[in-house]
């Protein structure tokens, strides 16, 4: 490649970069996150979007460079990262001119003169040349990262990573530490701002990744060596001791937390009961289940009808009798879809099952089935779950009386769904390793070979998904008792997909992947109510990134990392 | 001697083409039979028939004499058909040991529900599959490598783990499509020794699909030749070898026997690739 053809494609990718942070700019992200700041009074989180869409350009066109050339590798990759840098911060510069001469607001709603001053930084169009420089200053930046060397950059990314996720959740950490009082709240305060880290806190903090990010790197191998060489009942006592910490932070954070994150953490639960149980039909069988939601919603239902002290229910019977029915009614009904639709494969089942999840929810919701299930106004007055002996029922509307223990707080459910998960987990675990498990893993690997050595197809599948239908149901029971009321309307298709995305992100077949796969794409949504609105779009952009950089999940079950890196383990045999 | 397959005009239709054709054939007990033919005879798709995998359209076939052209695979294999298949068709991402463990599926019946109650039956079932798979892995030399992932096996190892995974399956009748294909000279005379002793330790009959002429007239008992989804000639090798018809129309004119791999390659090159 000549000189210019270099700086040609440097300036390619800073147009690119460029786009796509006019886009981030025109559909109001850098503006709503403008309100909050990563370090207060000094870079907001918008900013900080923008700068890192500078930063990366920098650092795309400088790789680029560090894979085609040798000589004079440093000057370039220097020089081509701050070229891109330059255009990027360019095309921002001519949204700024051009949506000044002309009044985009028509199209674009997010055309803000806000946005204007954000970008220009208050200074108005004469301002406009501080994004270009800035632009080439973090180009510049994102290239000379890669001359790093990996025992620099990878502290260094790792604390920038940090602050910005401490800084996103940093509200909430100063609101339960100031709610224990006492020295916590001075800390919370040291650290923690109204909208972002204070500067004490970034620096802490970042320190703190920096330090322990190079004490792990240089120490790490031969802490790991030590605790292996370690007697083997020492090993267990070790990591005895690590279950038992994870356990009690798992346990005792909805106490400590407040309700709104005890409310998360509830969500995130039935997630990975939800997760667990489809884990099965589409990690273990292959079978992919569009329509999951299906049975979460009998199960919901189910139990609602059973337990409700409403107009609509039927049994004024107490949760603890009513889950068992709700999980075999949901697995029935697992039994009763499968039949018809198990006969068609892949993509085809995908859609069959998405047709009867929507048509489960169309059903409960509508007029014509009102009587039953209440309409659209759903079936409200679920009687929480109570430990202790119920009161008798009196009349509509009146909640029985609890005499014990009730149920009544999100924390207190969370226990229940805790124990649950554990349960479904276990099962899961167990059917793995058993002949069924392996007839399972046969069919998703090959469903010919499978039935030709005797697999009867349709058992095995209907087990599957009956399985996982009853789980997905345990979930939905859960559910309804911690809202304490059923609307169709939430049994929405989203609800299915995200199930199938988290067993995704996570790994699929993978039963410590659905626990991390729920925790960040469930649980850091929820938690980032502020930039709710763009959701979808962070989610989509994280589920694209994961699917081209880490296809095989957070996660990885041993098949699933076998296979996306069966080269690597061939050269190693 | 008894037979323990009887195919009665047997006939299998893709569209307008007609892939077999009225198919005659037996397969007495404890014998090693192979079908031979150009490529496209019909002769995957008799295998097909057989293992249920498409219905044949007309005809029957009978299986120590129960009619079999009804049921599905899995039946077939619970009845003691097991095959291999020319492309290897492992389960790439399982170990050896889970592979075969899949093929004895058929034999071991403890429930979902004492799996994960973890009943003592269930254990000991366990521990005796495992015991078996391991004696299995042996039988066709691949000890100690049970642990591997199939895809990373060798091919002639996948091959091997192949027929174990179907023995696995106790068959009485094994089916095994192109064996040698990929192999060397040396090896599939090895290949060749090993089907002897499948018959002679086991006691299972064996029928191949086979290219490789040296394999086929050095151990079978007994060929039948498919063209065009008919067949066109059966016998002994000697006969086989013999028939002017089975020269004409497979072998190409004037081949003898020794020129067959290359009147073969001659016959699927005139007809544009068979």
């Amino acid at each position: 490649m000549k000189k210019e053809k270099l700086l040609w494609s440097a300036a390619k990718t800073g147009l690119v970069g460029g786009t796509i942070a006019v886009f981030l700019c025109l559909i109001g992200m850098v503006e709503i996150f403008s309100k909050r700041d990563v370090i207060e009074g000094i870079i907001t989180l918008g900013q900080f979007v923008l700068f890192a869409t500078f930063i990366v350009s920098g650092l795309i066109a400088g790789r680029r460079i560090s894979d085609e050339f040798v000589q004079n590798k440093n000057t370039k990759i220097v020089i081509t990262g701050t070229t891109a840098g330059f255009f990027t911060g360019l095309v921002v510069a001519v949204l700024v001119i051009f949506g000044n001469a002309v009044n985009l607001r028509a199209v674009f709603l997010n055309a803000s003169s806000t946005l204007y001053d954000i970008l220009t930084f208050g200074q108005g169009v004469g301002g406009t040349w501080i994004i270009v420089v800035l632009g080439a200053v973090f180009g510049l930046i994102g290239g000379a990262y890669l001359l790093l060397p990996a025992t620099a950059s990878r502290p260094i990314s790792r604390g920038v990573l940090f602050i910005f996720f401490l800084a996103l959740f940093s509200g909430l950490f100063r609101v339960m530490l100031v709610s224990w009082g006492g020295i916590w709240e001075a800390i919370a305060r040291g650290l923690f701002g109204q909208t972002g880290l204070t500067l004490v806190g970034t620096i802490i903090f970042f320190a703190a990744v920096v330090g322990g990010t190079v004490f792990w790197s240089a120490r790490g191998e031969e802490i790991q060596t030590n605790v292996n060489r370690l007697p083997k009942k020492r090993q267990n006592i070790f990591r005895g001791a690590v279950i038992v910490l994870i356990a009690i932070v798992a346990l005792g954070l909805p106490q400590v937390s407040g309700p709104f994150i005890a409310q998360v953490i509830v969500i995130i639960s039935l997630y990975i009961l939800m997760g667990l149980g489809l884990n099965i039909t589409l990690g273990f069988a292959g079978l992919l289940d569009l329509g999951f939601v299906a049975f979460y919603a009998v199960g919901a239902y189910t139990v609602g009808l059973l337990t409700s002290y409403g107009p609509f229910g039927l049994q004024h019977i107490p949760f603890w009798i009513a889950v068992p029915i709700a999980v075999l009614v949901a697995m029935l009904f697992g039994g009763f879809l499968g039949l018809p639709v198990l006969g068609v494969r892949g993509d085809y089942l995908a859609i069959a099952t998405l047709g009867f999840g929507e048509i489960v929810r169309l059903l409960a919701g509508s007029d014509f089935l009102a009587k039953y299930f209440g309409g659209p106004q759903g079936v409200i007055g679920i009687q929480k779950p109570c430990i202790g002996t119920l009161g008798k029922f009196l009349t509509v509307d009146v909640p029985r009386v609890c005499n014990g223990l009730e149920l009544n707080k999100p924390q207190d459910i969370y226990y229940v769904a805790v124990v649950s998960a554990i349960f479904i987990a276990f099962v899961a675990w167990r059917l793995r390793e058993s002949r069924l498990g392996r007839a399972w893993m046969a069919i998703r690997e090959d469903e010919d070979v499978a039935e030709a050595l005797g697999v009867n197809l349709v058992q095995t599948k209907l087990l599957a998904y009956m399985l996982g239908a009853a789980f997905a149901g345990l979930g939905g029971a859960i559910f309804t008792v911690l809202i304490g009321s059923i609307f169709a309307s939430s049994m929405q298709l989203i609800v299915s997909i995200n199930v199938v995305c988290l067993i995704i992100v996570g790994g699929m077949g993978s039963i410590p992947g659905v626990i991390v796969g729920a925790v960040a794409l469930i649980g850091l949504p929820e938690l980032l109510r502020e930039v709710s609105e763009f959701r979808y779009l962070i989610y989509g952009t994280v589920l694209i990134v994961m699917m081209l950089a880490k296809p095989e999940g957070l996660w990885p079950s041993q098949a699933a990392r076998r296979e996306l890196h069966h080269e690597e383990q061939v050269v190693e045999a | 001697m008894v037979n323990l397959l009887t195919a009665k005009k047997v006939t299998k239709r893709f569209g307008g083409l007609v892939a077999v054709n009225a198919v005659d054939f037996h397969i007495p007990e404890k014998s090693i039979v192979s079908i031979i033919g150009p490529n496209g005879a019909g002769k995957t798709t008799f295998f097909n028939c057989i293992t249920g995998f498409g219905k044949c359209d007309e005809g029957e076939i009978l299986f120590e004499e129960t009619p079999i052209q009804r049921l599905r695979p899995d039946q077939i294999a619970r009845l003691g058909i097991s095959r291999t298949y020319q492309n290897i068709r492992l389960f790439a991402d399982m170990s050896a040991l889970e592979n075969i463990l899949v093929g004895q599926h058929v034999f071991l019946h403890t429930s979902w529900m004492s799996a994960v109650l973890g009943a003592k039956k269930q254990k000991e079932e366990e521990l005796n599959a495992l015991e078996e798979a391991q004696r299995l892995l042996t039988f066709v030399g691949l000890k100690g490598q049970g642990d591997m992932l199939a895809r990373n096996l060798p091919y002639g190892q996948q091959r091997r783990l192949e027929i174990a995974r179907a023995l696995a399956t106790k068959p009485k009748l094994l089916l095994l499509d192109e064996p040698s294909a990929g192999m060397n000279p040396r090896e599939s005379e090895d290949l060749t020794d090993f089907i002897r002793r499948l018959r002679d330790e086991l006691g299972i009959t064996v029928l191949l699909i086979e290219h490789h002429m040296r394999v086929v007239m050095g151990i079978s008992e007994y060929i039948a030749v498919l063209d065009y989804g008919e067949k066109i000639a059966e016998g002994s090798p000697k006969e086989i070898q013999t028939n002017p018809r089975v020269i004409e129309a497979y072998l190409g004119r004037g081949a003898a026997t020794e020129g067959m791999e290359t009147a073969q390659e001659r016959f699927s090159k005139k007809n544009g690739g068979g």
